[in-house]
């Protein structure tokens, strides 16, 4: 099964004729993501040749919708177009958008994640974000489909290059899905989300959960946890050592006064019976023991 | 970015927001001119403001009422200068001094738990906001706005109805209102903050202090907003960087830090601090993130940076290739000490793992560089980093 991606994903990806999007489009179907199309105003009607696989391109998400049943989007247009772009998809009442595209105005977020509430239709993933791959089956964004396959652990992270230390660290056991989520101020899709989607996904057996300083989703999915979540939960939360009120590269990650520490998150997935890992490879071994207890 | 007081002053004039005639000075010669230019105007006292972007200034002694030009010197020449929390006092503001009666707060912010925006209201303003919000929460309203509906004078209207506001004042404090949220959307702000939002013996609203605090992914809409970056405040290390466009903040430990993607290096940052605490302490003494694409250049661009910090006595480079594969970045490092040359003379840790992983360890093998060494794994190159920095 898997979530949110299955092997039945029809993707189209919006910013396809542009640097960024065609050396993804390229890896995404190398690791047999289904691509059935791109999308770039002004560039409708052409037919792009990517390693040998004809893709047409579309003035609007809708058209692409229209010709090639898309149920996917992903976005790498820049910051500047990336607003037009997810309302161009949520018009499209496309079910889910990616948006892999960092630097985008909060104030854009905030416009296009309200948008997408309103019309009900559409979920998003991100902005900065790196995506979601479920292993052999479809790969969204730029997650290295290389790193480990198929297995029944579920990840759920905001940072990029965490959730492939933590993949790389399982490797040998294999995920349902990983859902990279975003550092930023506003994402689309939470912790929370990602928790219940696992909990009710019959292929998962565990959950890997990272977060980082900020905020206080971690807070808030530890409280989800001990309502809804039977299944075991493994977290791991980086910022331990980040000073109060500086930015650690992620726009959401700042401590400001007392809260959004990495300690309190902790504090709060231990008192949801989450086990909380010091390094990610110690995250790694609690996970292992999980498994076998 | 946060703005000083006196730049959020002149962004809500800008606004039409109402606020009280006001100049800055960077000398007393200065505040003295700019404080004859306010009283010569409005008649009355002046009031000296350090301008620190801190909160609790007043209790330091950093705002000061004048009763006439030479006194605002006076003022100005005690309080420039002045340490408060850390922060150096090298502006002052002379503002017209107002005859209050009462004091409000009004705030729109970005509310991440929630995912939208959020307007404050108080009739209990001058204090500690957190404070009312604690001890007294009816006395604070706080009111969502969607992104995508904004404020207009009947929701204003409302939400000032709602936070008990008294009924001759609703219809200005509204109208504020709109001109705040006119600010917070057209200046791409997260934080817009009055505290207070004062009442005058004449009637009139007008807002004494301000926050905002702007968000930097906007800046391509905003080429005004470069004016009121502070590069005062920069660390000389912090600015280097961003010239180089890299994403790097300083800290107090001696182990130089270079990671890709910020989770991996705040992660890194950790678990440098926990393998220090076997070697006298040895900490982090940076953030870094070169960031997906980590070609030879940048790479000698962070390196650079991190080893013109005299603080750093080692460095640990924490790559996971994922888009970039592990042999660029070997290449990456080996031609930044190429380029470095004598520059580069502390100890550098290097731990690489996943794409292409294997040539990029032969490639760092081969070049058989003395101030490389290679650990295979996170926490085993984190800790000989920091045994390193300790000798």
């Amino acid at each position: 099964m898997a979530i949110f991606l299955t092997a039945a994903s029809r993707v189209i990806v919006q910013g396809m004729t542009g640097s960024e999007g065609t050396k993804h489009t390229k890896r995404m179907l190398a690791a047999g993501t289904k691509i059935v199309g791109g999308v770039t105003p002004g560039k409708g009607g052409q037919v792009v040749d990517l390693d040998g696989h004809q893709l047409p391109v579309f003035n609007t998400v809708s058209e692409a919708v229209a010709a090639t049943q898309a149920d996917v989007s992903v976005v790498f247009v820049p910051p500047k177009f990336a607003k037009a772009a997810v309302i161009d998809a949520i018009d499209a009442a496309m079910p889910l958008v990616v948006v892999i595209t960092e630097g985008i105005p909060v104030h854009d977020t905030a416009f296009f994640f309200a948008y997408s509430q309103e019309k009900g239709r559409t979920q998003i993933i991100g902005p900065n974000c790196p995506g979601l791959i479920s292993p052999s089956q479809s790969n969204v964004g730029i997650i290295p489909s290389d790193i480990t396959g198929p297995g029944r652990i579920g990840l759920v992270s905001k940072s990029g290059t965490l959730t492939y230390q933590m993949m790389y660290e399982l490797r040998d056991i294999g995920f349902s899905t990983a859902v990279g989520i975003g550092g930023d101020p506003i994402i689309g899709t939470t912790h929370i989300d990602c928790l219940r989607a696992f909990q009710d996904d019959p292929d998962t057996d565990a959950i890997v959960m990272i977060g980082e300083i900020g905020g206080d989703a971690e807070e808030r999915a530890a409280a989800f946890i001990k309502e809804y979540v039977t299944k075991p939960v493994v977290g791991y939360v980086a910022g331990f050592t980040a000073p109060e009120g500086k930015t650690m590269g992620h726009a959401g990650a700042i401590v400001s006064g007392s809260s959004g520490t990495a300690q309190g998150k902790q504090d709060a997935l231990e008192a949801a019976g989450v086990k909380v890992g010091k390094t990610p490879s110690e995250t790694a071994r609690l996970l292992r023991a999980t498994l076998k207890g | 970015m946060d703005l000083f007081e006196y730049q959020a002053r002149d962004l809500f004039e800008a606004h039409n927001v109402p606020v009280l005639p006001a100049q800055i000075a960077r000398t007393a010669d200065e505040a003295q001119k700019a404080a004859e230019a306010i009283i010569g105007s409005s008649g009355g006292k002046v009031v000296v403001k350090a301008q620190v972007k801190v909160g609790g200034r007043g209790k330091a002694g950093g705002v000061k009422l004048a009763d006439s030009a030479v006194d605002a010197r006076a003022k100005a020449d005690a309080i420039l200068g002045m340490d408060i929390k850390g922060h150096r006092v090298g502006i002052v503001m002379i503002a017209a001094a107002a005859p209050i009666v009462e004091e409000y707060y009004l705030a729109i912010l970005l509310d991440r738990s929630n995912r939208t925006f959020l307007v404050m209201a108080s009739v209990a303003g001058g204090m500690d906001i957190e404070e009312v919000a604690r001890t007294s929460p009816e006395k604070l309203a706080k009111v969502p706005v969607s992104a995508t509906v904004g404020i207009d004078f009947a929701a204003a209207k409302k939400i000032i109805t709602s936070a008990a506001f008294p009924k001759d004042i609703e219809d200005q404090v509204a109208d504020v209102l709109v001109k705040l949220w006119q600010v917070f959307q057209s200046e791409d702000a997260t934080l817009v903050e009055v505290n207070p939002l004062v009442k005058t013996s004449d009637g009139k609203i007008i807002a004494l202090d301000g926050k905002v605090t702007l968000d930097e992914n906007a800046d391509f809409r905003h080429p005004d907003h470069e004016a009121l970056v502070d590069h005062a405040a920069a660390n000389a290390l912090e600015a280097a960087a961003k010239e180089k466009g890299l994403n790097y903040v300083k800290l107090d430990g001696q182990v130089g830090i270079i990671g890709n993607g910020a989770g991996l290096v705040m992660s890194t940052l950790d678990v440098v601090a926990y393998a220090g605490e076997k070697y006298r302490g040895m900490k982090p003494a940076n953030f870094l993130d070169i960031g997906g694409g980590a070609s030879a250049e940048v790479m000698a661009n962070g390196l650079a940076i991190i080893l013109g910090d005299k603080d750093v006595k080692s460095v640990f480079v924490n790559v996971f290739g994922g888009i970039t594969s592990c042999d660029a970045v070997a290449n990456g490092i080996v031609q930044a000490l190429a380029i470095l040359g004598d520059k580069a003379s502390k100890p550098i840790v290097v731990r690489l793992d996943g794409n292409n992983v294997s040539e990029g360890r032969r490639i760092l093998k081969e070049a058989n560089h003395p101030l490389i060494e290679q650990l295979d794994t996170m926490d085993g190159a984190a800790d000989r980093a920091a045994e390193l920095a300790a000798k």
